[in-house]
């Protein structure tokens, strides 16, 4: 039994989700710290919500499902809804709460109106992927085992999401690594931000380009749920082990990063070994993975508070 | 009292017929003020007189109708450099992760720049800051554990850490203490005498004279300016009030 779980068979079905859901929860993560500080939380969940209005149209404009088509329509509803949403705030007066979900949920059910109507679900496009992603599709074809990993020839063919989400992780870390101090400087104090120089606007801009980046990246591989859960749940729950921005975010990759592995494996083990036919969504089981870990944490983490009021 | 320093060519901060409107209502209706150099100076009215408005308008960090504002004789949005800014403590979200020592640190970010770490230079400098403010012992405690007097000293800790030749102030005793309230006085006084200017906002009148040298009587546009000696008289309080104040000040 323990033989086949890590065998050849891992390799092939198991080892492409598992690094799959793990890139997209770092990816996720890393924005999602600064979601939480700023109160903007539900931005995370617009931008991924409006990924999917922003691929139907793309698909329906161009009749083209490649990758780099995909992200740019889903780039390009991620920046009309951040347009919507400021437009909606300062035209209406709303808190940007309410604008915030006004715009996902309008422009996420004119996609799944515009998916029916439309032949894109015929295609790889349906509302079931857009939700859960398609994990457990991964396949790497041209593994044979563990020995794969070291031969070039079974690596140029890893499943593509693997490269297109490492390069974006690179990316958002990247960019984090080099705007990290005025990005904590206007998170914190935003007024005193802009005397002190800080491009405040552009900073702000960028983070919400970061995310959308994020979030389309993870959600064409683990569908908007997951994309949701892992821009939230491990920033908030290592928030809630410690009062140290660095530590936050370094705890906060260890949580998406094992939430992701745990969730993958326990969704496709757990239900045969305790005697339930055929395996769980992936997605699901990571997002309710993490959802577990932030309950623990405010449960028994370190620096939570309570709130009296 | 410090006889107030005489007005040079180029004041600390000239404003010029400013104009800010939340919705259709005016806050400031055209203020002109001029503001010495080398000089402590209270911004004083009534709630909703646009004293906080003035500031936040005058460096530009909320869009006005019009007007122009000056800092030594250049548009403060190139003047910022030398320009300090504590805003209210309330403006910030003070369960931020945060150190005392890494607030202070912020306000070295003019001087890091966007690659540049801080290293033991800036550590020191910031710890000396904290020091001047009496918080040397607090640097590691978490922000949101420190009392609300506690918190204005690291905002003005982060002030002192910019080296700035003009600070402006946002209602600085605003829920402090008293022990903080001295702390402050005694900084921003010995800050003046280093000829760098301070302007404030200021709620307590009665301790206006004590304070501060001269005095900007603000009710949606400039009631009066000027040393508090001539200034901050009854009549001119009243005009600014509306006539519901005018105790304990001289006739």
């Amino acid at each position: 039994m323990l033989a086949d779980f890590w065998g050849a068979e891992f390799v092939l079905l198991t080892l492409p989700p598992l690094v799959i859901a793990t890139l997209a929860a770092l990816t996720c993560a890393l924005p999602g710290n600064f979601l939480i500080l700023r109160r903007q939380a539900m931005l995370g969940d617009a931008m991924s919500h409006v990924v999917l209005p922003g691929i139907v149209a793309a698909y329906l404009l161009t009749g083209s499902a490649a990758t780099p088509v995909m992200l740019a329509g889903a780039m390009a509803a991620a920046a009309l809804s951040a347009l919507m949403i400021e437009g909606i705030r300062r035209l209406a007066g709303t808190d940007a709460g309410v604008a915030m979900g006004i715009t996902f949920t309008t422009l996420f059910a004119a996609g799944v109106l515009l998916l029916e109507q439309s032949g894109a679900s015929s295609v790889h496009l349906d509302v079931e992927h857009a939700l859960y992603g398609n994990l457990e599709g991964v396949i790497w074809f041209d593994a044979t085992g563990w020995a794969s990993l070291l031969d070039p020839v079974a690596l140029a063919g890893l499943p593509p999401e693997v490269g297109g989400l490492a390069l974006v992780l690179a990316i958002v870390a990247a960019a984090m690594w080099l705007v990290w101090r005025p990005l904590v400087i206007s998170t914190f104090d935003e007024g005193f931000a802009r005397t002190a120089g800080i491009p405040v606007t552009l900073l702000s801009a960028g983070l919400v380009g970061l995310t959308a980046l994020a979030a389309v990246a993870a959600f064409s591989a683990v569908g908007s749920i997951l994309t949701i859960a892992m821009l939230i749940c491990p920033p908030a729950t290592a928030r809630l082990m410690t009062d140290s921005l660095p530590a936050q975010v370094r705890l906060s990759l260890v949580f998406a990063a094992s939430s992701a592995i745990l969730g993958t494996l326990v969704a496709g083990y757990l239900p045969p070994l305790i005697g339930l036919p055929g395996t769980v969504s992936a997605s699901g089981m990571i997002a309710v993975v993490s959802g577990g870990s932030l309950a623990l944490a405010a449960l028994f983490g370190r620096h939570r508070r309570p709130r009296s009021a | 009292m410090v006889e107030p320093i005489p007005l040079t060519a180029e004041p600390a901060l000239a404003i010029r017929d400013l104009r800010v409107s939340y919705g259709a209502n005016p806050v400031l209706d055209g203020v002109t003020a001029s503001l010495a150099r080398g000089a402590m100076t209270a911004i004083i009215g009534p709630n909703g007189a646009g004293k906080s408005t003035l500031l936040k308008a005058a460096l530009g960090l909320i869009p006005s109708l019009g007007g122009t504002a000056l800092a030594f004789g250049k548009p403060v949005g190139q003047a910022l450099p030398p320009i300090a800014y504590v805003p209210q403590r309330a403006a910030v979200d003070w369960d931020f992760p945060a150190r005392a020592l890494d607030v202070v640190l912020m306000g070295m970010y003019r001087r890091t720049g966007l690659l540049g770490r801080i290293g033991k230079a800036e550590t020191t400098a910031a710890m000396e800051c904290l020091s001047r403010l009496g918080m040397a012992d607090f640097a590691t405690r978490q922000i949101g554990a420190l009392s609300g007097g506690q918190q204005q000293r690291v905002f003005l800790a982060r002030a002192l850490a910019q080296g700035a030749e003009l600070y402006l102030l946002d209602e600085p005793f605003a829920g402090v203490d008293a022990a903080t309230e001295a702390a402050i006085v005694t900084l921003l006084k010995s800050l003046r005498d280093e000829g760098r200017s301070i302007v404030a906002v200021h709620h307590d009148l009665s301790t206006v004279s004590a304070y501060f040298d001269r005095v900007l009587l603000l009710n949606r546009r400039t009631i009066a300016e000027g040393p508090v000696a001539t200034t901050f008289r009854q009549e001119a309080v009243a005009r600014t009030y509306g006539n519901q104040i005018a105790t304990a000040i001289p006739a």
